[in-house]
């Protein structure tokens, strides 16, 4: 097995505020938008942003919440292992808000799909959004692309893309690795 | 995540105590998806599931299939009452003629103890046993133990006391296997023709004054008396009953603690406990209903989640 990094942890922090920015641009007060993250791990980037919104951008309130899709997946049964439920936590309505789906890795599209059934089960949204750290291109099975982007990576199926989160694994950084 | 170690749940004894975490972690997500607008989720889709039932049941049969619907199975019902069983078909030529119709799972709820086992063994199924007879009614089990947690934070070191009818009952017989496993003190009490013999080798004591027991415990799980299963009498009367082994108002109040009372119901109301009790907030019978429905749904998830496409 071998890696390499994909994003430094200087570079990661460029694009968060980047990401943050553009946010900003199109949903100014965050007054009828809620951000989604998607369990488990788009919850880390979407708590990143959140924190980065409200203390160098000075957005007032920014609600956010956990989506976890295991129940809506199309490949229960198809893997090797048991799907791992995960906590869904929106304690607000999504009635008519502009929901930004929050993930890490966007890759064949499954995730995302099985989001937008999961949230229908909250209320009809007025729009969804779709912000990801890292786009694998090329590696759709759907057609789902993501309204905001950190970066695209060319990668193939035998390569993982792992972001790590300063929180969770001690460092914020972008691997590409070699099964 | 592991995965459960059985492919049927025909009881708890068959189970271990980290089946039951699963089965308990599984239950707290649907529990979180039962309480959503939209209660449904999509997983089991491409399951079909029969609900055969040989003996009545009104709050199992419909928890069970609620708990399906709610995970998008398809769904068929069967009644003994109005079947071929009354013309003399075998369980195993019946069950299979319901299985050529590619079912998955069948639930069953059968009055002769082991027929649940009895068809594991003999058609290609995944068998939920829904009660057998006065054998074990794993769900329900589950679905107790999985209260008492909510209630009072964890099962491990309670003291439990199942009171009433120990002999005919599956409830009581799956509860002491579950609560056993999961480290929790059982006493049994109740008129001495009720409690079998054996009961003391499963390591539960047996009390027959009820305020004792109730003095030693933090649960106690009331028995419904099954009138329809007694052939001959096991007590004097069903007055005289209720006084020695009925909870009051007056009695739990005279007790030096708030004790957590639970009963599988149906409830013979004025019998094992009166309505005052029933009704009170030390009562948390309704939530053992709305459990039951996430329990049922996580059992039959992790079932599914082993049966090969």
């Amino acid at each position: 097995m071998s890696q390499k990094v994909l994003l430094s942890e200087k570079e990661i922090n460029i694009i968060l505020h980047r990401l943050a920015c553009q946010l900003i641009e199109n949903h100014i007060g965050f007054k009828n938008t809620v951000l989604i993250g998607i369990q488990p791990r788009g919850v880390y980037l979407a708590e990143r942003l959140k924190k980065i919104l409200i203390e160098d951008y000075a957005i007032p309130e920014v609600k956010l919440g956990y989506l976890d899709i295991t129940f809506y997946r199309d490949d229960f049964r198809r893997g090797d292992k048991p799907l791992e439920a995960n906590k869904t936590k929106i304690d607000f309505l999504v009635e008519d808000k502009n929901v930004v789906f929050i993930d890490d890795v966007l890759y064949t599209g499954r995730s995302i799909r099985a989001a937008l059934t999961a949230i229908q089960s909250f209320g009809r949204p007025n729009e969804i959004e779709l912000l990801t750290l890292i786009d694998r291109r090329f590696s759709r099975h759907l057609p789902i692309q993501p309204d905001y982007r950190g970066r695209q990576v060319d990668a193939i199926n035998q390569e993982k893309v792992k972001v790590m989160w300063k929180e969770q694994e001690g460092e914020d950084k972008v691997y590409l690795i070699n099964k | 995540m592991s995965e459960l170690s059985v492919n049927h749940l025909l009881g708890i004894k068959y189970l271990n105590e980290a089946d039951i975490q699963l089965i308990f972690e599984t239950a707290d997500h649907f529990k979180e998806v039962i309480n959503r607008p939209i209660k449904k989720v999509p997983s089991l889709r491409d399951i079909t599931i029969a609900n055969l039932f040989f003996e009545n049941s009104t709050r199992t049969k419909l928890s069970f299939e609620l708990a399906e619907k709610r995970l998008s199975a398809d769904v068929i019902n069967f009644s003994a009452g109005q079947s071929s069983v009354k013309k003399g078909e075998t369980l195993i030529d019946t069950v299979n003629n319901i299985l050529s119709m590619k079912v998955d799972m069948v639930v069953m709820r059968h009055p002769n103890p082991g027929a649940g086992v009895f068809l594991s063994k003999n058609v290609k199924a995944s068998i939920v046993n829904a009660g057998d007879g006065a054998h074990e009614h794993p769900t329900q089990a589950l679905l107790d133990s999985y209260s008492i947690r909510e209630k009072l934070g964890d099962v491990a070191g309670k003291n439990v006391v199942i009171v009433g009818d120990i002999l005919h009952s599956r409830v009581a017989l799956s509860n002491i296997f579950a609560l056993k496993l999961q480290g929790a003190k059982v006493k049994v009490c109740g008129p001495k023709t009720l409690i079998p013999k054996f009961i003391t080798s499963l390591g539960v004591e047996v009390e027959t004054n009820l305020r004792k027991a109730l003095e030693w415990c933090d649960v106690a799980n009331m028995l419904r008396v099954q009138n329809e299963r007694m052939d001959i009498s096991y007590f004097p009367s069903t007055r005289e009953y209720t006084q020695q082994f009925g909870v009051n108002k007056a009695l739990l109040d005279s007790l030096n603690k708030e004790i957590v009372i639970m009963h599988p119901g149906p409830i013979n109301r004025g019998v094992e406990i009166t309505s005052d009790v029933a009704d009170s907030k030390q009562a948390i019978i309704l939530n053992q209903v709305e459990n039951g429905v996430a329990i049922r749904m996580a059992v039959i998830y992790l079932l599914a989640s082993k049966i090969k496409q």
